[in-house]
């Protein structure tokens, strides 16, 4: 079992890059020759209208998704070690399982299936949960909590992951202004710890006043770089005006893999 | 009937002796089981391998008449192509997990009471559909006690994927965890409780000392822990009252000792703390913070 402490993770965040890669569904790309890379340590918003592709691009990078074509790659973590919050987490909160030991499920990498809680666990999750603003909710079940406390359950055992790359699908849907600025100052403080940030938000104004980085995707890539010069009036016209359906008859594409 | 006679029933006759040790094992075991097939919503899948494992079982007894280790063979060997062959098809194909081994457990089951009828008499069928407590001698306990002793161990070692694959599949997913393996080692654990529950209780009603406990359980408790140890209580509870019943009143024994579980399960209904009719019924009083 592997036991790293502080000092022995790899100082910094992990990079991910998608090389030419074409991601979809059916033979259908929802993403199309994309290429792209998130560099150690940087934060990133991905932007776009529906179906451009944002969460295909988060599974991708988790491996839940093959890419049909081009390749997805990591390097500064294994896969197991990405933590990833879905848009719609299949949680099942009628389970009885109280929120202590939901959050502590945060330490898998650390304990694993079979290893023993210690003190020193406890301790960390229970910092997770003040980081979160949820002390005193240790051991309510999951059944009682409003939408956004188990959003902010959710962020407690990321916090937990201890994760150098953090891939977030649109963490704040349906979560009001303040546990948003709340759970986004949480995010900015992992990026200061030198750990990579990807997330899917639609609030632009969120984007422009807190990332630094921006992808617009439409199916396929429209713009990468520093927010400012991607959230153009141009850059988000051109997006809103993507194909959202598939074509069924659509020719297969030809395009030489350029490597 | 005195204290006295309810001991007599047990320290008089051996066999009543070697099924009661014979349930309490089992209760033990197929407690577990039954709380997980309860809240990862398979309580109905309990109920489909039940009558999956009838063929293979069927098949043992032509082959060797009633062999424990060759009913149990068979009855292992069914139980698990149907679980496997039922995942399969619901992992690569759009049928969902409930539809593929609906159609799959049907057919087993067909295929079961022809194999009996090809060769057995009406009792036979009976025997192997519902038990009976004659049936469980000295090879029928061991067998008991090894199979929940692999249950306690498997519990010990599956529990917390098993807890993390049940509440956020997604998230055991992501960090690596093997969701397909451990599904596939409970439906594992759960045939061989279903086995080990057929020489007393017979295929078909086996089930239910795994579900009528663990539903009763959860009346009365919200933590997961409790919700085992007392769904553990209430089938030894029920195995004791079931047994007893059936030699005072010449019942059969499976069905006895389940509709004890029944009766636990109504008493659990109507006043279960948590969820229970009265509890729900009662005016609420509440706190101020």
């Amino acid at each position: 079992m592997r036991n790293l402490g502080e000092d022995d993770r790899p100082a910094g965040g992990a990079a991910l890059a998608f090389l030419n890669a074409t991601i979809g569904y059916d033979s259908h790309p929802a993403l199309h020759h994309l290429s792209a890379s998130f560099a150690a340590g940087s934060m990133t918003a991905v932007v776009g209208p529906n179906g451009a592709g944002k969460s295909t691009l988060l599974k991708a990078a988790i491996g839940h998704l093959r890419p049909i074509g081009g390749d997805v790659r990591i390097s500064g973590c294994r896969r197991t070690e990405i933590a990833y919050l879905p848009q719609l987490a299949e949680i099942d909160r009628t389970f009885p399982l109280p929120v202590f030991d939901f959050v502590a499920m945060g330490l898998w990498q650390r304990r694993g299936a079979f290893g023993g809680f210690r003190r020193d666990d406890d301790e960390d999750v229970a910092r997770a949960l003040s980081a979160v603003g949820l002390v005193g909710f240790e051991q309510r079940p999951l059944d009682t909590l409003s939408g956004g406390q188990l959003q902010r359950v959710l962020f407690a055992r990321l916090v937990l992951q201890d994760a150098p790359l953090i891939l977030l699908d649109e963490p704040f849907t349906a979560v009001d202004d303040r546990t948003t600025g709340e759970l986004m100052d949480v995010v900015a403080r992992w990026n200061a710890e030198g750990r990579t940030v990807v997330a899917v938000l639609h609030d632009l104004e969120l984007v422009r006043r807190r990332f630094p980085r921006a992808l617009l995707i439409a199916r396929r890539l429209i713009a990468e770089g520093d927010t400012a010069a991607v959230l153009t009036p141009e850059h988000l016209l051109a997006a809103r005006r993507h194909i959202e359906a598939w074509d069924e008859a659509a020719p297969y594409c030809e395009v030489a893999p350029a490597q | 009937m005195t204290a006295a006679d309810l001991i007599a029933v047990f320290s008089d006759f051996a066999f009543m002796r070697r099924a009661l040790v014979g349930c309490l094992v089992l209760s033990i075991a197929a407690a577990p089981v039954g709380v997980f097939l309860m809240l990862r919503r398979l309580s109905l899948t309990g109920d489909a391998m039940a009558h999956a494992i009838l063929p293979g079982v069927a098949a043992g007894y032509l082959f060797a008449g009633l062999n424990l280790w060759a009913m149990t063979a068979g009855g292992l060997a069914a139980g698990l192509a149907i679980a496997l062959t039922a995942s399969a098809v619901t992992r690569l194909t759009p049928l969902k997990e409930d539809a593929s081994l609906a159609t799959l457990y049907l057919v087993s089951l067909a295929l079961g009471v022809i194999l009996i009828s090809a060769r057995g008499s009406a009792v036979d069928v009976m025997h192997l559909l519902f038990g009976s407590v004659l049936a469980i001698d000295d090879t029928a306990l061991t067998f008991i006690g090894i199979v929940a002793s692999i249950t306690v161990v498997a519990f010990a070692v599956l529990w917390r994927p098993l807890v993390l694959e049940c509440v956020d599949p997604g998230f055991l997913k992501a960090v690596g965890g093997r969701g397909a393996l451990i599904h596939v080692a409970f439906m594992l654990v759960m045939v061989l409780n279903l086995i080990a529950g057929f020489q007393a209780l017979g295929t078909l009603l086996s089930v239910g000392l795994m579900m009528l406990p663990a539903a009763s359980a959860r009346f009365w408790t919200r933590s997961l822990g409790a919700m085992t140890a007392l769904a553990m209580v209430f089938a030894a509870i029920a195995s004791l009252t079931g047994l007893t019943v059936s030699f005072v009143a010449n019942l059969p024994s499976g069905p006895s000792i389940i509709v004890a579980a029944g009766l636990l399960y109504a008493l659990s209904i109507a006043f279960g703390p948590t969820g229970g009719l009265i509890a729900r019924f009662r005016p609420a009083r509440h706190r101020t913070g």
